[in-house]
C-alpha cells in the first residue's frame, strides 16, 4: 500500500511538471502535430480492422441469440449500435491502444532515459517531462475521440455488410435499428471516456517510461508495466465514468 | 571557475561521495579521473545538477547552484553544455535538428539565423556535410563530434564532457580531446573532463583531480601526476603502458 502511494505521489508530481509553462509554445505545437502522426494517424488502421470485425461479430451473435417472433429483427441493428457507441468504440479500444501506443510510449522515452537522452534535455535548461509527454497527452485527447467516432461508423458498416452478405436479416431492419432511440448523449459520454482513457494511457505510459531506469531489461518491464496499469486505470475509470454519466 | 564544497551523495545508504571539495579552475581544462566505479561520473552529474547532492554546496562562479530552484537552475543550465558518454543524441531527430533545438527553444533567432550558427559548429567540429543524417547512420567518432557541436551551441560558459573518448579508437580519441582542448581555450569555457584514460590526461589535462572510493584523494597538475607518491594514484597511472614509459623517461 506505501508502494502504492508513492508511486501516485511521484505520478502527481511529474504531471505537475508536464503541465508547467513550456519553453516556447511553438515548438510544443510542432510536437503535438508529430504525435498526432505517430500516436493517432498511424492507429487508425488497427481500430478501424478491429472495428469492423467486432461490429460484423456482434451483430451475428445477436441475430444467433435473438431468434424469437416476439423480439423484432431491427433489435439487432440498435443492439450493435449501442455496443458500439457505449462500450467498444470507446473502451476495447482504448485497452487494444493501451497495448499499441502505450508500449510505445513507455519503451521510447524509457530508452531515452537509459541513452541520457533525457539527462541531456534537463542539462539544456529544457522541462524533459513536459517536453516529452505533454504532446503526446494533447495529442492523443484530441485524436482519440476521432478514432472513437471512426470505429462507430466502421464497427455499425461491418454489422450492415455482415446482415446484407449473409442472409441473417434484411439489411433495411438492420438500418432502422440503427436509428431506433437514438440518444446523442450516448454518443458525447463515449468521447468524454476516450479522452479520459486518452489521458490515463500517455500519461501513465510517460511515467513508466520517464522513470525507468538500468538496462534495456527495465525498458521491456516499464513497458509491460505501463500496459497493464494503464489498462487497470480504463477498466475502473470507465465504470466510474459509466457511474456519473449513464445513472 | 566551478566550485564544490563537502560534496555527499548517498546512493542506498551507500556514501558513493564522501566529503568531495572540489575547484575546477576558469578557462582551462580540468580533469576528473578514477578507476571505474570510484564516483567519478556521479561527481560530475552533481555538478550539473543531474544528480542531487545530500550534503554540500556547488558554485558557478560566486552563485550557489544547489539553493537554486528548478526555474533558476534552468538559467544557470543554458550556460552549461555537456557530452554524454553516448553521445545522447536525439534518435528522432537529424544532426542538424539535434544541434538547432536549444536556439529553438531559448533564442528569438530566425530560421536563417540558426541555420548560420548549426552550419558554424558543424564546421567547427569538422562534419560539415551531416546535417540530414539521423544518430544512427553516424560512426561513434561523428556521434561524440555532434554532441560537442550541440554542448556549444549556445556558446556555454561551462562543458563538462563525461567520458568523451569511451569506446573510440585511439586515433579518433586524439581528434576528440584535442577538439575539446580548442574549444576550451577559443572560447574560455571552463571545462570539465571526467575520464580514465591516461593519453588524456597527458594530453590535455591542466588541473586533475584524482577520485578513489568516493573521495577526493589527490589533485595537481599532469608534471604533478608522475612524481606523485600517492599509492592509489600511482597504482591508477601506471596501469597504463605509456605513463609508465613516460615515467622511466624522466
Amino acid at each position: 500500500m506505501i508502494k502504492f502511494f508513492d508511486t501516485l505521489g511521484r505520478y502527481c508530481l511529474l504531471m505537475k511538471k508536464v503541465f508547467s509553462r513550456p519553453e516556447k509554445w511553438s515548438i510544443y505545437r510542432k510536437r503535438i502535430v508529430f504525435e498526432m502522426d505517430a500516436l493517432g494517424y498511424n492507429s487508425i488502421g488497427i481500430a478501424a480492422i478491429i472495428s469492423i470485425f467486432m461490429g460484423a461479430v456482434v451483430t451475428l451473435q445477436m441475430a444467433i441469440n435473438l431468434e424469437s417472433p416476439f423480439i423484432p429483427r431491427s433489435l439487432i441493428g440498435y443492439a450493435t449500435r449501442e455496443t458500439m457507441i457505449l462500450e467498444f468504440s470507446s473502451t476495447v479500444v482504448a485497452l487494444i491502444l493501451a497495448g499499441k501506443v502505450g508500449s510505445n510510449i513507455a519503451s521510447e522515452i524509457g530508452t531515452m532515459r537509459i541513452t541520457e537522452q533525457i539527462d541531456a534535455l534537463e542539462i539544456m535548461g529544457i522541462n524533459s517531462a513536459s517536453y516529452l509527454i505533454m504532446p503526446k497527452i494533447v495529442a492523443t485527447i484530441f485524436f482519440f475521440p476521432l478514432l472513437t467516432i471512426l470505429s462507430m461508423v466502421i464497427g455499425v458498416f461491418g454489422g450492415w455488410v455482415v446482415a446484407g452478405f449473409t442472409g441473417i436479416m434484411m439489411p433495411d431492419d438492420y438500418i432502422e435499428g440503427l436509428f431506433y432511440a437514438f440518444r446523442p448523449l450516448s454518443i458525447i459520454y463515449s468521447l468524454i471516456k476516450a479522452s479520459v482513457f486518452a489521458y490515463l494511457i500517455t500519461s501513465i505510459s510517460g511515467f513508466f517510461g520517464y522513470y525507468a531506469q538500468g538496462n534495456s531489461l527495465e525498458v521491456g518491464r516499464a513497458s509491460t508495466k505501463a500496459v497493464v496499469v494503464s489498462s487497470i486505470a480504463i477498466l475502473v475509470f470507465n465504470l466510474i465514468l459509466t457511474q456519473i454519466f449513464l445513472t | 571557475m566551478i566550485r564544490g564544497e563537502n560534496i555527499v551523495k548517498i546512493f542506498d545508504g551507500r556514501r558513493v561521495l564522501d566529503d568531495v571539495s572540489v575547484l575546477f579552475d576558469a578557462g582551462k581544462t580540468n580533469l576528473i579521473i578514477g578507476r571505474s566505479g570510484s564516483g567519478k561520473t556521479v561527481l560530475l552529474k552533481s555538478l550539473v545538477g543531474l544528480h542531487e547532492i545530500d550534503e554540500g554546496n556547488i558554485y558557478f562562479d560566486d552563485l550557489c547552484y544547489t539553493k537554486l530552484d528548478f526555474n533558476a537552475r534552468k538559467a544557470v543550465r543554458k550556460d552549461i553544455g555537456m557530452i554524454f558518454q553516448g553521445g545522447a543524441l536525439l534518435d528522432s531527430s537529424t544532426v542538424e535538428d539535434n544541434i538547432r533545438l536549444p536556439l529553438d527553444l531559448f533564442t528569438e533567432q530566425s530560421f536563417e539565423e540558426k541555420m548560420e550558427r548549426v552550419n558554424f559548429c558543424l564546421k567547427r567540429v569538422n562534419l560539415p556535410n551531416a546535417h540530414k543524417l539521423y544518430p544512427a547512420e553516424l560512426s561513434g567518432g561523428m556521434i561524440k563530434r555532434v554532441a560537442i557541436a550541440r554542448a556549444i551551441v549556445l556558446n556555454p560558459k561551462y562543458l563538462f564532457c563525461d567520458e568523451p573518448n569511451s569506446g573510440l579508437d585511439p586515433m579518433t580519441s586524439i581528434v576528440i580531446d584535442n577538439l575539446i582542448k580548442e574549444i576550451t581555450e577559443e572560447y574560455n569555457i571552463t571545462t570539465i573532463v571526467n575520464t580514465h584514460d591516461m593519453n588524456s590526461v597527458m594530453e590535455i589535462g591542466e588541473k586533475i583531480v584524482f577520485i578513489h572510493e568516493g573521495k577526493k584523494w589527490w589533485e595537481g597538475t599532469k608534471h604533478d601526476i608522475l612524481q606523485s607518491d600517492n599509492r592509489e594514484l600511482n597504482d591508477f597511472v601506471f596501469a597504463s603502458a605509456m605513463a609508465k614509459r613516460a615515467k622511466a623517461n624522466m
